[in-house]
């Protein structure tokens, strides 16, 4: 199979930084490919980077979604294939209808860079079952719209059934409403489908795949569907 | 035909409306007393070819419902299409 596969829209910026990490990082089999593709049944992964698609008219990922390479993304996560959405991919895969909820704008309504650590709330999914439950992580966010909000209904349902995956904590690792900087409903910083293929988080693991720049626990999360899909080095 | 259609969109009760909050914030700083509450949402004009009203406005509700609206966080209304142009 011809491994993973970065998706480029216009105005995806994560794009390049996450090829580096599978390629370089973990030695993985990497394609970027374009939004035009439609096609993807040969890949063993497809990421959604971070970045400001179609310049996040309308709303961020709203027009994304209609891109062509989006019912080829679709029809890869209706037949399993592991799906990791990043920032503006998380966006574009509630849009889309593959993830839960929707993104506001933060609830400061400013633009917020910095490194956050976030907790492994669910092993139970193709990106986080190589992890330990309840583990910390510290990766960088850097959104303008990354407010996850969810209605009551849904959210007693995400809680239900394990589709919470990441919430922000304290660097201690406890949970703290301070900890979600963007005012995310129940802290949350990442979900996923029920079948547990698609993960969409807020948080960039790409640029936290290496220690001269921070950190690199980003590839503790993107090592174990790379592994599963069988294309590390 | 050409319609000219008025689609407003806003953030439905319930969710956290960011934008309303800083607007009513800055209201406040700037002296306006009594904002009880603000929302802030986008007005969108449309100008559709159709044969008649009701079909410009029928088209105006299905791009309402799957573009212009995220039915997650938002609720739309529709205005009544005017006529803006023959042929």
């Amino acid at each position: 199979m011809a491994g993973v596969a970065v998706i480029t829209f216009p105005g995806s910026n994560g794009d390049t930084d996450a090829f580096h990490a599978f390629r370089d990082g973990l030695g993985c089999r990497t394609s970027m490919v374009d939004y035009r593709e439609t096609d993807f049944s040969g890949y063993d992964a497809l990421v959604l980077p971070g970045g400001f698609s179609y310049g996040d008219y309308l709303r961020c990922g709203a027009i994304a979604r209609f891109a062509p390479a989006m019912e080829a993304i679709r029809a890869f996560a209706e037949w399993g294939g592991p799906v990791l959405g990043i920032c503006n991919g998380f966006q574009i895969l509630t849009e889309a209808h593959l993830l839960p909820g929707a993104l506001l704008k933060n609830a400061s309504l400013r633009f917020h860079s910095a490194w956050v650590h976030v907790r492994v709330v669910s092993t139970a999914s193709a990106w986080t079952s190589g992890l330990m439950a309840d583990e910390v992580l510290h990766l960088p966010v850097a959104h303008g719209g990354g407010n996850y909000f969810v209605d009551d209904e849904t959210l007693a349902r995400l809680r239900d059934r394990d589709q919470v995956v990441f919430r922000y904590v304290d660097a201690d690792g406890s949970p703290s409403s301070e900890a979600s900087i963007n005012g995310s409903v129940d802290e949350i910083a990442g979900v996923r489908n029920e079948a547990g293929n698609v993960v969409g988080l807020m948080p960039h693991p790409e640029r936290a795949a290496d220690q001269l720049i921070g950190g690199d626990d980003g590839l503790r999360l993107l090592a174990h569907a790379a592994a599963m899909a069988g294309v590390s080095a | 035909m050409r319609w000219a259609i008025d689609v407003t969109v806003m953030p439905k009760t319930g969710v956290s409306d960011p934008q309303g909050e800083a607007v009513r914030g800055g209201l406040a700083m700037l002296g306006f007393s009594g904002v009880q509450d603000v929302r802030v949402g986008r007005h969108i004009l449309l100008e559709v070819s159709a044969a008649d009203a009701l079909a410009a406005g029928e088209a105006a509700q299905r791009m309402a419902e799957r573009l212009l609206s995220n039915p997650v966080i938002e609720m739309f209304s529709v205005g009544e299409p005017r006529l803006v142009g023959g042929g």
